[in-house]
């Protein structure tokens, strides 16, 4: 019998999940709301998902070539980053804007914090921001889903707030109106959502307290004043909710360790949400609302630590 | 009215490779290395030199303070050598060599009625055999067994859960062993006063639940409690809380909320010393793994080579990456085949070099899978850090001490970090700083 063996300490079996498992859970994830983009903005889509991740890939090249670090486009992070930024455009943006928001989405939503594990914010939201501050014209300008030309339309959340014309609940849930690439299908993202919930990758109480809060206070505010504020239905399905709920406030890095604190992480996102919303000078607020709680994150895991096992006496 | 833990794993648990095979008796060793320390406390003092003439049982190292334990001869035979020889858990340590003559005399002690000893009696026989909890922690038996001063035990629970991957050995035990687990259960309840008894077995283990239940079925004081599958079940803090929904706080016993914690083969070695006079000279080892060729468990003398039990399992049938005393979670590594059983030697496990992730370690992204699985209620992630840094002082905020080290937070960890690794670092900086 050979000896040599190799001497670690326990435990000496794993179960089969590694980093890249789970970012390729989350492109398999992504599958329904990708196609369900490509079904409405056709080649558009295509092209701008193209651009955004290859921009992605070659960022996380370059600046890992520069620090001299050991490239690690396999972890598979570069690539959910690329998508998830491409999926929160608009379908009619430049690319070349786009590129650049992907660069900015790595370099310094990323890559300046040290690489994958050590960022703040949300990478892809970072780009997104950025380009917002920069191209808030571009930003805005939403295509009518279907159409190869450049045909304006506004979302169901501008039309909304500066219109006061409300979207059918049907096609908002089913996605066929205008809105980023991949926010535009409730069912698509849901479907998504539930397989990395079923997985374990994601923690289901942030999505479900992020979207839950927004459904409260919208009801509320509805309640208050019904011809301002629509249902809280419409709440929770226009805009980038859903998708920022399932698939942006559940980023592992840069979100609570604490399960106390994935609950407050997600009420807090759905609070400032509908405080973005009432008195904001822009529809939306998912993005803000993220990026705001992320930065909160090492508070909330140091007021939340749980309990030692055995501190609980008498429960 | 069992509950389940917070946290845990369902790891793979390969006890089909040994399951349902009858327990057998290992050849007999041609020599046999026999370390003094084979348990928690002080070594026992070598009371043979090189020359001897010793029989099965004879006492070759006497207890030496109050936490220790004697050590026996398993072995008929003429002692070769008493000097550092490779130990499974100490690196290298203090062992006497008795080379076997063939003929298997036996010098055991006086055997005691079982039903009417009396608990001082029993005490002393423990002492006498050399007992250890068998679980694998190996603390000594009469010392656990003495209660202090005021303190009150009213429950006993027999801790059948066996919730390591591969290990069937406590299986086997209560399924063909019933008679002899229950009647050192019996002593033990007898022997603290405690009023209830529980036997606590994972689900899965379903003959053995029937064999149990069959037995007690006229004590009723003593119930068989069927567990949800969970690693770590068989951890004693919770078992506690599975079965009476008592929580031990961090440091303390579980006497300190009236209950204790004993392996089926401890009380099977009880009972074994005061009916039948015997020392603890021998134990179940579970030889496991998809390479073994023919996995089973094996009455094994203390002090026999593993090696040697692997050989007779049938060897291997693939190069062995690692070889594993315990089982795949909380079990150690060995470097050398050379290294004997010993009495907290609850399995040999043999991993093929295609079975051990060896994998470089990948930066922590926070999932906190590691976070969701502490079976504690510790922040594995934050302590990692802690420990990283050297931050010595704020881990103990973190209640390192509390970690069991059971491995659940570096099983799921997808960054393939040596969490435990760190967390045993960590635990001995904090031990260092603590004595100077």
């Amino acid at each position: 019998m050979k000896e040599g063996f190799i001497i670690t300490a326990s435990p000496h079996i794993r179960s089969g999940v590694d980093v890249g498992s789970m970012m390729r859970a989350v492109i398999y994830a992504l599958i329904p709301v990708v196609a369900v983009s490509i079904y409405l903005f056709r080649i558009k889509a295509v092209i701008l998902i193209a651009v955004c991740i290859v921009t992605a890939l070659l960022t996380e090249v370059i600046f890992q070539k520069i620090r001299h670090k050991k490239i690690t486009l396999s972890d598979g992070s570069a690539l959910v980053t690329g998508l998830l930024f491409a999926l929160i455009l608009p379908p009619g943006i430049p690319l070349g804007t786009a590129a650049l928001g992907a660069v900015i989405a790595i370099a310094l939503g990323k890559q300046i914090f040290g690489g994958l594990g050590y960022n703040i914010f949300n990478p892809a939201l970072v780009g997104r921001a950025f380009l917002m501050a920069s191209f808030p014209v571009l930003l805005t300008t939403w295509v009518k889903p279907f159409s190869l030309d450049a045909v304006t339309k506004a979302t169901p959340l501008g039309l909304m707030k500066f219109q006061g014309a409300a979207t059918p609940l049907l096609n908002l849930f089913l996605g066929q109106t205008a809105g980023s690439l991949g926010e535009t299908s409730a069912v698509a993202i849901l479907l998504g959502g539930a397989f990395l919930i079923w997985k374990g990758y994601i923690d289901w109480r942030i999505p479900a307290g992020y979207t839950f809060t927004v459904f409260l206070l919208g009801e509320f505010i509805h309640l208050i004043n019904p011809v301002k504020f629509p249902s809280p239905f419409f709440q929770v399905l226009a805009g980038g909710l859903l998708l920022g709920a399932f698939f942006m406030a559940t980023d592992p890095v840069t979100t609570p360790v604490t399960i106390k604190g994935r609950w407050i992480f997600g009420i807090g996102s759905g609070v400032l949400l509908i405080g973005i919303r009432i008195w904001g000078g822009l529809p939306e607020g998912v993005m803000y609302s993220i990026l705001l709680m992320n930065m909160t994150v090492p508070l909330i895991n140091r007021y939340t630590r749980p309990k030692p096992f055995g501190t609980r006496r008498g429960r | 009215m069992a509950q389940v833990f917070n946290g845990g794993i369902h790891p793979r648990y390969f006890r089909e490779l040994t399951r349902d095979k009858p327990l057998r008796e290992a050849k007999l060793p041609g020599e046999v290395v026999i370390p003094l320390s084979q348990h928690i406390g002080a070594p026992a003092e070598p009371v043979v030199k090189p020359g001897d003439m010793v029989k099965v049982g004879t006492l070759i190292g006497r207890s030496s303070k109050f936490i220790s334990a004697s050590v026996h001869s398993s072995l008929s035979g003429r002692v070769t050598a008493v000097e550092s020889r490779p130990h499974p858990v100490l690196g290298n340590a203090l062992a006497v060599v008795i080379e076997g003559d063939g003929k298997d005399e036996h010098e055991l002690f006086s055997s005691q009625d079982p039903e009417n000893v009396s608990p001082e009696e029993v005490k002393k026989l423990i002492l006498q055999a050399g007992i250890v909890g068998l679980g694998g922690a190996a603390f000594p038996a009469h010392v656990k067994l003495t209660l202090p001063e005021g303190k009150k035990v009213d429950t006993f629970i027999l801790n059948g859960a066996e919730c390591e991957p591969y290990l069937t050995g406590d299986y086997r035990i209560m399924v063909e062993r019933t008679d002899d687990v229950v009647g050192g259960l019996k002593i033990i309840k007898r022997i603290l006063k405690a009023e209830k008894a529980y036997v606590g077995i994972e689900e899965d283990k379903a003959e053995a639940v029937k064999s149990m239940s069959e037995a007690l079925k006229n004590e009723k004081s003593i119930e068989v409690i069927p567990l949800k599958v969970k690693y770590p079940q068989g951890g004693e803090k919770q078992l506690i809380k599975t079965i009476l929904n008592r929580e031990v706080p961090g440091g303390s016993l579980p006497l300190d909320v009236g209950c204790m914690v004993s392996n089926v083969g401890t009380a099977l070695s009880v009972y074994e010393a005061v009916s039948f006079g015997k020392p603890l000279y021998r134990r179940v080892v579970t030889v496991t793994g998809a390479i073994v060729k023919n996995p089973v468990n094996l009455l094994a003398r203390i002090g026999t080579r593993i090696g040697d039990l692997i050989e007779e399992c049938g060897g291997l049938s693939e190069n062995a990456g690692k070889v594993i005393t315990g089982g795949p979670m909380m079990g150690l590594a060995q470097y050398s085949l050379d290294v004997p059983v010993i009495k907290g030697t609850t399995g040999i496990l043999c991993l093929g070099e295609k079975e051990i992730s060896f994998h470089e370690e990948l930066p922590c992204i926070r999932c906190a899978r590691c976070v969701d699985v502490c079976p504690m209620g510790l922040l594995p992630t934050e302590m990692r850090k802690k420990v990283k840094a050297g931050h010595w002082e704020e881990l103990k905020d973190y209640s390192l001490s509390d970690c069991l080290e059971c491995g659940c937070c570096q099983y799921v960890c997808p960054a393939y970090i040596p969490l435990v690794h760190l967390f045993k670092l960590g635990k001995s900086e904090l031990q260092r700083i603590r004595q100077s």
